[in-house]
C-alpha cells in the first residue's frame, strides 16, 4: 500500500510512439483484491497501459506506483518488479520448444530459485487447478487455443504474482473456447486475485469487475462501477461505443 | 577415354596410392573436427555479442561487426598464408612455434567463425520478439531469456544451414594442404609429381564425397522434418 492507500496508482501517465500519443495523462488507481476492466476499441491504448505497468513499455511522462514503490523513476529492479506482476498475452506466447510442464516450471526454477522437484510440484499443482495435468508432457502445439491460454495463465500464476494483467486473452480464441478461459479467470476473482483486464467481453467485464474504465484515443473517458458504465454512462463517447457493441450483439 | 582412365583411375596406382591418401585424409578429418568445434562455440559468442542491447555494449557490437565483415570478405587462402607463413615469422614465443596443421586449423576457424556468426544471428532474429517479451515478463533476466527461450529455438532453426557451412569447411581443409600441410590433396599432388599419374586425386575426392554425402542427406532430412512439423502446426 502506498501513502494514498492504493495498491496500483497511475498519475498523469503519457506514452508516445514517435508523434503518436498512445496514452494521454492517464490517471488510474486499483485496490488490492479488486478487478478493473479496461474497455474500448482496438487502438485505444488498453494494451499499452498494461505493458507500462510491468515496464514492458517505458513511460514518457507521469508516474506509476505499485505496492508502495514508484516504478517509473528508472531505478527500480525490473526483474524483481515483474516477479510481482504477471501478464498474459492475447497470443499466449507459450515457449514452443518446452513441454507444458516446463513452460510453467521455468520461472519458478530460474527466477524464484526453487529446486527442480519443488518447481515441478508447483507447476503440477497449477496444472491440476486448470484441469490440464494430463497435458503436462505435451508440447504447446498439441493443445487447443483455449488450453494454451489456460497454460499461459498458469505460467503467470506460478510466480505467485500480487497483480495479474490480462491483455485481451480471449481475442484470439474461437468462440466455443472463450468460456473455458473466462471460467478460469472467474475462479481467480473468487480467490481475491488483483487484476487489470483489457477485454472485449462486455458481459464478462460487467460480471467480474469492481470498476470499468472506458478508453478512447489514449484517454480514460469514464470510469466507475460496471452498473453505471454499462447501464447509465455519462459520457457521449461511452454511449456511442456501447451502442456499437450492442449492435454487434456482444452485450 | 582410355588415357583419361589411365591418368586418373589406374587400378595399379590406386592400390599404391591408397595408404598415403588415407593417412593424409585423416589429417583433413582432424583439422575439420577441431575447427568445427571451435567455430560452433566462438560464432555463438560473437552472435550473442552482436545482439547485446544498450549503449554500453556498442563498442563490442562494433568489434563483432568489423570481425565478421573482415573475415567474410577475405579469401581463406590469404588468411591461411598469413597464419602458416606469417605467424611463425613473427617469432613470438607463445604463438610462433606451432605446426602448420595448427595454423591451418586457426585459419579455418577464424574464417568460418565469421560465416557461422551470421547464421546464428539470423536464427536469433527469427525468434519472434513476443517470446523474449513473455520470458522477461516472468522476471527472467536478459541472459536467462536468451539462454532458456531464445537460443534453444534459434539453434534448432539454423541446424541445416550450419551443416551446410560445415560441408564447405570440410572441403576447404584441402586449401590448407596447398599451403603446407600434407593432407589428402597434398598427398595426391606429391604422388602426381612423382609418377605423372593423377589417381591420387580421384581417391582423395572419393574420400571427401564419402564424408559429405551422409552429412548432406542428414541436412535434407532435418529440413524435411521441420517442414512437416510446421505444416502440422498450421492445421
Amino acid at each position: 500500500m502506498n501513502a494514498n492507500g492504493h495498491f496500483v496508482a497511475l498519475e498523469g501517465v503519457t506514452k508516445r510512439f514517435g508523434d503518436l500519443e498512445v496514452l494521454r495523462r492517464v490517471n488510474l488507481t486499483v485496490e488490492e483484491h479488486n478487478v478493473v476492466c479496461l474497455i474500448g476499441a482496438s487502438g485505444s491504448g488498453k494494451s499499452t497501459l498494461l505493458r507500462c505497468i510491468n515496464l514492458l513499455e517505458k513511460v514518457d511522462e507521469g508516474r506509476i506506483v505499485v505496492d508502495g514503490e514508484e516504478i517509473t523513476n528508472g531505478q527500480v529492479d525490473v526483474n524483481a518488479l515483474r516477479r510481482k506482476i504477471g501478464i498474459v498475452f492475447q497470443a499466449y506466447n507459450l515457449f514452443p520448444h518446452m513441454t507444458v510442464l516446463q513452460n510453467v516450471s521455468l520461472a519458478p526454477r530460474k527466477v524464484r530459485g526453487l529446486d527442480r522437484e519443488t518447481s515441478r510440484e508447483v507447476a503440477m499443482e497449477l496444472l491440476r487447478r486448470i484441469g490440464l495435468e494430463d497435458k503436462a508432457n505435451e508440447f504447446p502445439d498439441r493443445l487447443s487455443g483455449g488450453q494454451q491460454q489456460r497454460v499461459a495463465i498458469a505460467r503467470a500464476l506460478a510466480m505467485n504474482p500480487r497483480l495479474l494483467l490480462l491483455d485481451e486473452i480471449t481475442s484470439a480464441l474461437d468462440p466455443q473456447l472463450v468460456s473455458e478461459v473466462l471460467n478460469l479467470v472467474r475462479s481467480l476473482t473468487e480467490v481475491g486475485m488483483t487484476m487489470i483486464i483489457a477485454t472485449h467481453e462486455m458481459t464478462f467485464a460487467r460480471e467480474v469487475s469492481d470498476r470499468v474504465c472506458f478508453l478512447d484515443g489514449g484517454v480514460i473517458y469514464e470510469q466507475g462501477p460496471p452498473e453505471q458504465i454499462f447501464s447509465n454512462p455519462s459520457e457521449p463517447r461511452t454511449r456511442e461505443f456501447l451502442a456499437r457493441i450492442i449492435e454487434a450483439g456482444r452485450l | 577415354m582410355h588415357r583419361v582412365l589411365q591418368d586418373f583411375a589406374d587400378p595399379f596406382y590406386f592400390r599404391q596410392v591408397l595408404p598415403d591418401i588415407w593417412s593424409g585424409f585423416l589429417i583433413n578429418v582432424h583439422m575439420m573436427v577441431i575447427a568445427e568445434a571451435l567455430v560452433l562455440v566462438l560464432a555463438l559468442v560473437l552472435a550473442i555479442v552482436r545482439g547485446l542491447p544498450g549503449r554500453g555494449a556498442k563498442p563490442f557490437r562494433g568489434l563483432a561487426i568489423v570481425y565478421t565483415d573482415f573475415f567474410r570478405g577475405t579469401p581463406l587462402t590469404i588468411v591461411a598464408y598469413a597464419f602458416i607463413l606469417g605467424v611463425p615469422g613473427l617469432r613470438y614465443a607463445g604463438i610462433s612455434n606451432y605446426s602448420n596443421e595448427v595454423y591451418g586449423i586457426m585459419a579455418l576457424t577464424v574464417v568460418y567463425t565469421a560465416y557461422v556468426t551470421e547464421v546464428y544471428r539470423a536464427g536469433i532474429e527469427s525468434v519472434h520478439g513476443s517470446q523474449r517479451m513473455a520470458a522477461r515478463s516472468l522476471g527472467l533476466s536478459y541472459g536467462q531469456a536468451m539462454r532458456y527461450v531464445v537460443l534453444p529455438q534459434a539453434i534448432r532453426r539454423v541446424v541445416p544451414p550450419l551443416l551446410n557451412d560445415f560441408i564447405g569447411l570440410q572441403k576447404d581443409t584441402a586449401i590448407i594442404g596447398a599451403i603446407g600441410v600434407t593432407e589428402a590433396a597434398a598427398q595426391g599432388q606429391n604422388f602426381a609429381s612423382s609418377y605423372f599419374n593423377f589417381t591420387g586425386f580421384l581417391v582423395g575426392a572419393v574420400f571427401f564425397i564419402y564424408l559429405t554425402i551422409p552429412l548432406a542427406r542428414f541436412t535434407d532430412h532435418l529440413i524435411k522434418q521441420r517442414e512437416l512439423r510446421e505444416r502440422a502446426a498450421m492445421v
